[in-house]
């Protein structure tokens, strides 16, 4: 990080491709500014991110973490992110207790259609993130050469 | 301190061993010193009542084990089974990680055992010999000295916050029918809660840079059962030694709680053998409290085929946020 330049966190944000990935097409057509260091990765369904996911983004090297999926009821295959939203509160609340700040990690349900609620979610949360600074809590040194 | 009795132990086993209910018998046998008790398997009279064992280093949970012995012979195993003994039992029949009919369990009571490493702290090196009392054990060293210490100073930690003294299954019970306790085994994960993040980091630092990962606790776990683990992955890069890295302790404990959560019986067996004496029963005890608040009281193994909370929903779950109080 140089002097000069404005912090930039690196942001990991996972998207189902049923309503997430959609929803951050529909914005990027639309026009819809959000910052460019967000990095997706299209899942096939938010239930398919294991928290084995979450740490290996941080480890490589992530700032923060997003989780995005289709809104609770709506997902493609039923019922995937009701089993993603009880995996997340539970590795949230983990990685709170062992210390980790609690900001850089996030669920939201984005739909298709919701391009806009996609921009914001990552312009706040890009926010939320480069306050919070580096991640060094939950780095891995190999990775940072 | 246990009341039920070594013979009376080894009289069963013969019993059932004759009149042919059961061709082997997991037990207790005894080690090079008192306390330095090992599983074993006996299939004869001579051997049960030369090695057999029954006293206060019993600590040993033999439900794991049932997965090996019960496909090793055509005939019934015997087990001993403590009351919390018992929820692991259940907790693998309810994952179907053996056939309940090949096994016959004995359900025995328990005062709580003893942790070797408190004693020796208490009572220095060089023990031979520890011998139970009313409500103390004299402990006899090299130097023909002799201690007596408390029962409850010497007590394995999870005994001291033991959840139940109830056995939830057995086929023969012997001693008296215990109760579910009301335990004060949250306590502790409510004190490193109520430190601020950078304290429990630090806490949690100093803990898990002890890890050698000699995969201890995950042998033992038996709720850890999967013939191909995820930390004997070459690629996974967790598979051996931290080289110093601070992630990878973060990494394998976080993984280790995980796959475990919602299904560990909080038995303690994981704590108990890990070399480090890393508290890693506050790691599984975090996730136990966090379900009991979040989705209702669970506890696995009490009830056989009951669904264990992360293979399961409802539509009100409360969201990832709110579980880490910062809103939705
Ligand atoms: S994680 Fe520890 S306490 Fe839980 S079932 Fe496994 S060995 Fe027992
Ligand atoms: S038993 Fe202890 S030292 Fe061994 S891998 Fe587990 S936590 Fe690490
Ligand atoms: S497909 Fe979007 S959450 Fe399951």
């Amino acid at each position: 990080m140089s002097i000069n330049s404005e912090y930039k966190p690196k942001i990991v944000a996972f998207c189902c491709n049923w309503c997430s990935y959609a929803g951050a097409d529909l914005a990027g057509s639309n026009r819809l500014a959000y910052p460019e260091n967000v990095k997706i990765i299209r899942v096939p369904c938010s239930c398919r991110v294991n928290p084995m996911f979450i740490l290996r983004a941080f480890q490589r090297g992530a700032d923060g973490v997003i989780l995005c999926g289709c809104h609770p009821g709506d997902c493609h295959y039923t019922s995937g992110n009701y089993y993603t939203r009880r995996r997340m509160a539970l590795l949230f609340s983990m990685l709170e207790y062992l210390g980790i700040e609690k900001e850089r990690t996030r669920v939201e349900w984005v739909s298709a259609a919701e391009g806009a609620k996609f921009a914001a979610t990552m312009n706040d949360f890009t926010q939320t993130v480069a306050a919070l600074g580096e991640n060094k809590r939950l780095e891995d040194l190999r990775c940072k050469r | 301190m246990q009341k039920i009795t070594r013979e009376n132990l080894i009289n069963k086993a013969i019993e059932l061993l004759d009149n042919g209910t059961v061709s082997r018998v997991l037990g207790w046998k005894i080690g090079e010193f008192a306390y330095d008790v090992t599983p074993a398997v006996f299939t004869t009279k001579e051997d049960l009542q030369k090695d057999f064992i029954f006293d206060d280093f019993c600590n040993a949970n033999f439900s794991k084990y049932l997965i090996a012995e019960t496909r090793k012979a055509e005939e019934k195993v015997l087990v001993f089974l403590k009351p919390c003994d018992t929820y692991s039992f259940n907790q693998l029949l309810t994952e179907h990680r053996f056939s309940r009919e090949k096994v016959y369990a004995v359900g025995i009571p328990c005062e709580g055992m003893l942790d070797i490493g408190k004693i020796k702290a208490l009572a220095g090196e060089g023990i031979i010999d520890v011998i139970p009392g009313e409500g103390s054990i004299t402990v006899k060293n090299l130097y023909e000295e002799e201690k007596t210490l408390a029962y409850g100073d010497v007590l394995t930690e999870r005994c001291l916050s033991c959840k139940s003294k109830k056995h939830v299954v057995y086929d023969e019970l012997m001693g008296e029918e215990g109760d579910v306790i009301d335990s004060n085994r949250f306590d502790e994960v409510e004190k490193i809660e109520k430190m601020s993040a950078d304290e429990r980091f630090a806490f949690w630092q100093s803990q898990l840079s002890k890890c050698i990962r000699c995969n201890a606790c995950r042998d033992i776990c038996p709720a850890c059962t999967c013939e191909k683990c995820v930390f004997d992955n070459p690629k996974s890069s967790v598979n051996n030694k931290a080289i110093s890295d601070s992630f990878e302790e973060k990494m394998f404990h976080i993984i280790r709680a995980f796959h475990v959560a919602g299904r560990c019986t909080d038995c303690g067996e994981c704590s108990r053998v890990c070399p480090q004496g890393i508290p890693l029963h506050l790691l599984n005890r975090k996730f136990i409290k966090d379900i009991n608040s979040f989705y209702g009281d669970y506890q696995a193994g009490q009830e056989e085929g009951s669904r264990a909370p992360l293979i399961n929903y409802t539509f009100d779950d409360l969201e990832p946020g709110e579980a880490v109080g910062r809103g939705v």
